[in-house]
Parts: C-alpha cells; sequence; structure tokens
C-alpha cells in the first residue's frame, strides 16, 4: 500500500483490515460471499455488485459520493461534556470513545457537512454507525441541531442519513433527552418551511427511530435496512413467536406506510437532487456526474480531503 | 397485607413477629404481649427510616415497580373532579394502558394524560403493564393537541417500562407514534407539566414527559433503558443490574442534579406505597405549584421557554 491510497480511503482500508483480507485488496460480501475488488466495492458506494447488498459505508465517503465533485465543507458541532455521568461498566466510557475515534478518525457518530448536489445548496448529517454503534449521544444531538441552524440560516434542506443502535447508555438520561432536541431541531426546518429529508440506513432503531429518523418530511430507506423502535430479539423475547420474514426492513416499513421509498444507494444521489429542487421549487438539473462548484461558489474555508 | 421487597426482608422478619405475638395474644386471652411487640414495631420503624434514607439506585428501581404503588388512575382519581376519560386514536383503537380525559385540577380544567399499570393480574392484562402501544401515543398526541386548541393545561403522569415491543406495534409505527408525540409536546402553546409517578421508562417516558416542568417522586427512576437491558448489554449480564443501576444514573436525585428533573417530591419513610393518601397529596401539590409558576406567560413563551429549556440540554453533566 503506498501514501496516496492511504491517504484518498483511509476509512475504506480500515475496514479492510477490520475483516481481515489479506492485503486489503478483496472483501467479502456478507451476504453472498462473492470476494469484491476493493476499489470496483468502493465506485459501487460498498454495495455488492454480485447481489445488491448494501455494506457499511463512512460518513466521509458517503458525502464524497453525494456532493457535486465529492467537495464539502464540515459544518463545526459544538462540543458537549465529555463523560458526563462518569460512567464505567467494564470499561470506562473515556476509553471506549478513545478506542472509537481512533478506529474511525472521528470526534463522534455523527458527520455534519455543507455543500451542493446538483448545484443545489445543502447541508447534510450522516451518522456513523461504526463509532459505538452510531449511537445517540450529546454530540450527535448538538449536530444535528448545528445542522438544522446551518440550513436555516443558508435556506436549504437538510438531508440526515441516519444509523444507529439507539441513544448511547453511557449518557444515559442525557442520551435520552437528545429526543426531544433533535425534536425541536426538526421544527426549526419546519418553522423555516425548509425540506428535510431523512435517508434511513442500516441499522436506524430505537430511541433514533423515534425521534428525528421519523420526523421527516420524506422517508427513503436504502434496501433491507433494519428499521425499528424495538429490535427484533426483544420482540420475540416478549411475544415468544416466530417474526415474519422480512420483518422490520425497508420493503416491509414501505408496505406498512412509514416509508415513502426504498432506493438504492446508487441511485439516491439523483434522487435526493430531484426531490429537494421540487419542494424547493427550483427546475430541474441535469443529472449525472458534475464537476465541483465553480470557484467562487466553492466552499474554500476548512474544505475536507 | 404487605408486599415486601427482597431488601425489606429483614424488616418483614420483625413486622411478622410482632404480628404473630398479636396473633397469639388474640388466640389466648390473658397473654400480655404488647410490651414486647410494641418493641418489635419500634424497631421496625427504625429500620424502614434507615433503609428508605439510602436506598441504592436497584433498590429505587425495585420501589419505582413496586406493584403496591399508587398508579396513575389512583391519582385522577384522588386528585381531579369531573374526569371524563377520552378514548381513542380515531385511527386503529384505543389503548387502555394510556388514561386519559378532561378533568379539574382544584375546579380548573386540565388535560391529563398518563400510563396506568394496572393493579392485579386481571387490569395488569387489561393495561398492558403501562406499556403503550402505537394508539396510546397518538390518543395522547389527539388530546395534547385538543388542550391546546382550547387552552387547556395538560397534565403527564409518567409511569411505564418502556413502548410496548410487539409486533403490532412495531407495524403501526410505534417509533413515528412516540416521535409525533415528543413533537406535540414540544409544540403546545399551553403550559404542560409531568411527573414521574414510578417508571420513566426510555422513549415511551419522553413522549408524555418532554414538559416546562418536570417532577419526580423521590423513589421514582426515568433512564435510557432498564438496569437489566443495559446490563445484558453493556456487562453481558443481566445479572448486573445493580452496577447499571448505579452507572447509569436514574435516580430523582440525579437527574435533579443533571437539569431533567425540576422538582423532587418527597415520599413519606417507606415509600409512596406504603402512604399512598399523603404521596398523591403532594403529588397533587406540587402540580399546583409548577402550573402556578407559569401563569401569566403567553402560551408562545411557555412553548419556546419548554424548547430552550430541552435545547440546553446538551452541556450537562455531573459534577467533576
Ligand atoms: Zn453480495
Amino acid at each position: 500500500m503506498n501514501w496516496i491510497s492511504n491517504y484518498v480511503r483511509p476509512r475504506i482500508n480500515s475496514i479492510f483490515s477490520r475483516r481481515e483480507v489479506p492485503e486489503n485488496l478483496w472483501s467479502k460480501c456478507d451476504e453472498c460471499g462473492t470476494m469484491l475488488f476493493h476499489r470496483e466495492l468502493s465506485n459501487n458506494l460498498n454495495v455488492c455488485t454480485n447481489c445488491g447488498h448494501h455494506m457499511y459505508i463512512s460518513p466521509r465517503d458517503r458525502f464524497a459520493a453525494l456532493f457535486d465533485g465529492g467537495i464539502f465543507t464540515e459544518v463545526e458541532v459544538p462540543e458537549p461534556t465529555a463523560d458526563p455521568l462518569h460512567f464505567r461498566d467494564q470499561k470506562r466510557y473515556p476509553d471506549r470513545m478513545k478506542a472509537s475515534q481512533k478506529n474511525t478518525g472521528e470526534k463522534d457518530a455523527m458527520l455534519v457537512g455543507e455543500g451542493e448536489i446538483g448545484r443545489t445548496p445543502i447541508v447534510a448529517a450522516a451518522q456513523d454507525f461504526s463509532f459505538m454503534g452510531g449511537s445517540m449521544s450529546m454530540y450527535v444531538g448538538n449536530a444535528i441541531i448545528a445542522a438544522a441552524e446551518r440550513a436555516v440560516m443558508k435556506k436549504c434542506p437538510l438531508i440526515l442519513f441516519s444509523a444507529a443502535g439507539g441513544a448511547r447508555m453511557q449518557e444515559g438520561i442525557l442520551a435520552l433527552m437528545q429526543m426531544p432536541r433533535t425534536t425541536i431541531a426538526v421544527e426549526m426546518l419546519k418553522e423555516a418551511g425548509l425540506p428535510y429529508i431523512v435517508v434511513l440506513t442500516h441499522p436506524t432503531t430505537g430511541g433514533v427511530t423515534a425521534s428525528y429518523a421519523m420526523l421527516g418530511d420524506v422517508h427513503i430507506a436504502e434496501p433491507n435496512a433494519l428499521i425499528c423502535f424495538a429490535g427484533p430479539r426483544v420482540i420475540e423475547q416478549t411475544i415468544r413467536e416466530k417474526l415474519p420474514e422480512g420483518f422490520q426492513r425497508a420493503e416491509y416499513l414501505l408496505d406498512h406506510g412509514m416509508l415513502d421509498r426504498v432506493t438504492p444507494r446508487t441511485d439516491m444521489r439523483d434522487e435526493l437532487i430531484t426531490i429537494a429542487r421540487m419542494l424547493l421549487g427550483l427546475g430541474t438539473v441535469i443529472s449525472g456526474e458534475l464537476p465541483a462548484p465553480e470557484a467562487e461558489a466553492a466552499p474554500t474555508k476548512d474544505a475536507k480531503e | 397485607m404487605t408486599n415486601y421487597l427482597e431488601f425489606e426482608k429483614p424488616l418483614a422478619e420483625i413486622e411478622g413477629k410482632a404480628e404473630e405475638l398479636r396473633a397469639l395474644a388474640r388466640a389466648n386471652e390473658g397473654t400480655d404481649v404488647e410490651k414486647e411487640a410494641s418493641a418489635l414495631d419500634k424497631k421496625a420503624a427504625e429500620m424502614l427510616v434507615q433503609l428508605y434514607g439510602d436506598l441504592t439506585p436497584w433498590r429505587k428501581c425495585q420501589v419505582a415497580r413496586h406493584p403496591d404503588r399508587p398508579h396513575c388512575k389512583d391519582y385522577i382519581d384522588a386528585l381531579f373532579t369531573q374526569y371524563t376519560p377520552l378514548a381513542g386514536d380515531r385511527n386503529f383503537a384505543d389503548d387502555h394502558a394510556v388514561m386519559g380525559g378532561l378533568a379539574r385540577l382544584d375546579g380548573t380544567p386540565v388535560m391529563v394524560i398518563g400510563h396506568e399499570k394496572g393493579h392485579d393480574t386481571k387490569t395488569r392484562i387489561e393495561r398492558n403493564f403501562g406499556m403503550a402501544r402505537p394508539e396510546g401515543y397518538r390518543k395522547a398526541i389527539r388530546l395534547m393537541d385538543m388542550a391546546d386548541r382550547f387552552g387547556l393545561p395538560v397534565v403527564t403522569l409518567v409511569d411505564t417500562p418502556g413502548a410496548y415491543p410487539g409486533k403490532g406495534a412495531e407495524e403501526r409505527g410505534q417509533s413515528e407514534a412516540i416521535a409525533r408525540s415528543t413533537q406535540m409536546c414540544l409544540s403546545i402553546k399551553v403550559p404542560l407539566v409531568s411527573v414521574i409517578i414510578g417508571e420513566g421508562g426510555s422513549g415511551g417516558a419522553v413522549a408524555f414527559a418532554t414538559a416546562n416542568r418536570v417532577a419526580m417522586l423521590e423513589h421514582s427512576i426515568y433512564s435510557v433503558i432498564s438496569p437489566e437491558g443495559c446490563a445484558s448489554i453493556l456487562w453481558k449480564d443481566a445479572e448486573k443490574m445493580r452496577e447499571a443501576a448505579e452507572a447509569l444514573r436514574l435516580t430523582a436525585q440525579n437527574l435533579k442534579e443533571l437539569g431533567v428533573c425540576d422538582r423532587i417530591i418527597k415520599e413519606p419513610v417507606g415509600g409512596a406505597h406504603r402512604h399512598k393518601a399523603e404521596s398523591i397529596a403532594a403529588v397533587g401539590k406540587a402540580i399546583q405549584i409548577m402550573l402556578a409558576e407559569m401563569q401569566g406567560n403567553s402560551g408562545v413563551e411557555m412553548r419556546d421557554a419548554r424548547r430552550k429549556k430541552y435545547l440546553g440540554l446538551g452541556s450537562r453533566g455531573l459534577a467533576a
């Protein structure tokens, strides 16, 4: 591995090394078992080219594929109190945080960026399942509020990609309080008359689903994403019966009226552009690959990668 | 008959002994046991003070879930007049885990909403142990919206292990119902006060307790997850619930420090289940005080104050 590939795709590489694939070149699809060449897989946004299974994608890689020319500016998130409860289970919470930060290279489980998609200014927030299960912490709450405030300031839509196992237990009640906090963020957008589009990715569960992830103007899910309040295991233990095939998966929720659409990741960008522009009353835009925004329009300050 | 908790076993033994002595005296005329029995009573009373003066978080969980603890229905019956239940979500069903309707509090019309757990096997099943389904949250949404339009203060009584984890509940949008209920709490332009009377179980509690003022009974709890659930995930051992209860900081005292709870309502020695009427009266008084604190505020001010309060919960923490 040379330094350039390491620089360009650090996160992808770290996934590969965690799965212990020799030489970081191949990855096995967890669904069909096909060995996929890593460049082919990342070009396809971590969707298996054989069976269409959607694998984990980091917020940064998602943004790189979402924004015009892969260019976005990170929106700063106010730092919350670290370890507010002095929580300790088998490990200290600060140690778990450090390990996750080292592993992902991120501060916490939510990344907020602004830029353009199909020449449409937006703010996007993406939750990172690889950071402590994407769990909703005070930082995540701060990130969503910062994203909503930024969108209101710029008068542009907020597109949020959810992925979480629920609220972060190590922040206890303060994690739970992010349910009302993030709901206020959604209210800010609503009152400003701005679109709030939620893309539910695998998995979106618990308090996250029961707050900002289910309050969008439009709900789009990635195929086969698990979306629920209580997880299937908890339900099986409660009702003592086997659950039907596909229960709580995106297509099942679509059938039960909880989602507007189920859309493959590879088509998501075009669809988001189409929907956002119609909600904003803007004209159509030529879809497909677009170059980076022109110099004066491009965000230059704090631009990442 | 008293239902003793596990940690009250020594107390149960003393009180049992005193009772036995008295029963003996009743059966055998002329036997004087009163002196001995009174001594035992005194010992029991001292033990009760000592036990309840220093409850660990896990013991508080047990007290909060005590089957004899006054429940939502007890509070509604005792504190309100003309309680007129309003049923149904106009969509699917009426959820009996959620009580709600119009009532008068000291003459003033209000909307009261709460989780009801039931008090015996039959009513517990009927009430689904206080675990609401989407219909329950949607009924609450409907009632809060009505209160908003008619300018009635909303009082919520929270006592739930959590939202019901069932197949139908999921299919009918448990998450969406909870999210919309929280959203409604944050939108209404009337006073909203909430009392956690027993268990504040996760999102199922948030949906009712996102209020201008949140009071908690002294031995009630409010948590992101049950200690058992937390223990089985983080300790990989559900038996570590004592440790989890400690770590989660779920007591009224912890929550007051963290800014989530505004007021602690003192319980009589031995807990609300030993002195129901007194506890219910204390809750009634707290509701009155909390509503009075908002008197004169405009609807928009109350809504904005509520939002400001929750926005502020992003930088809290226990003292170092
Ligand atoms: Zn595959």
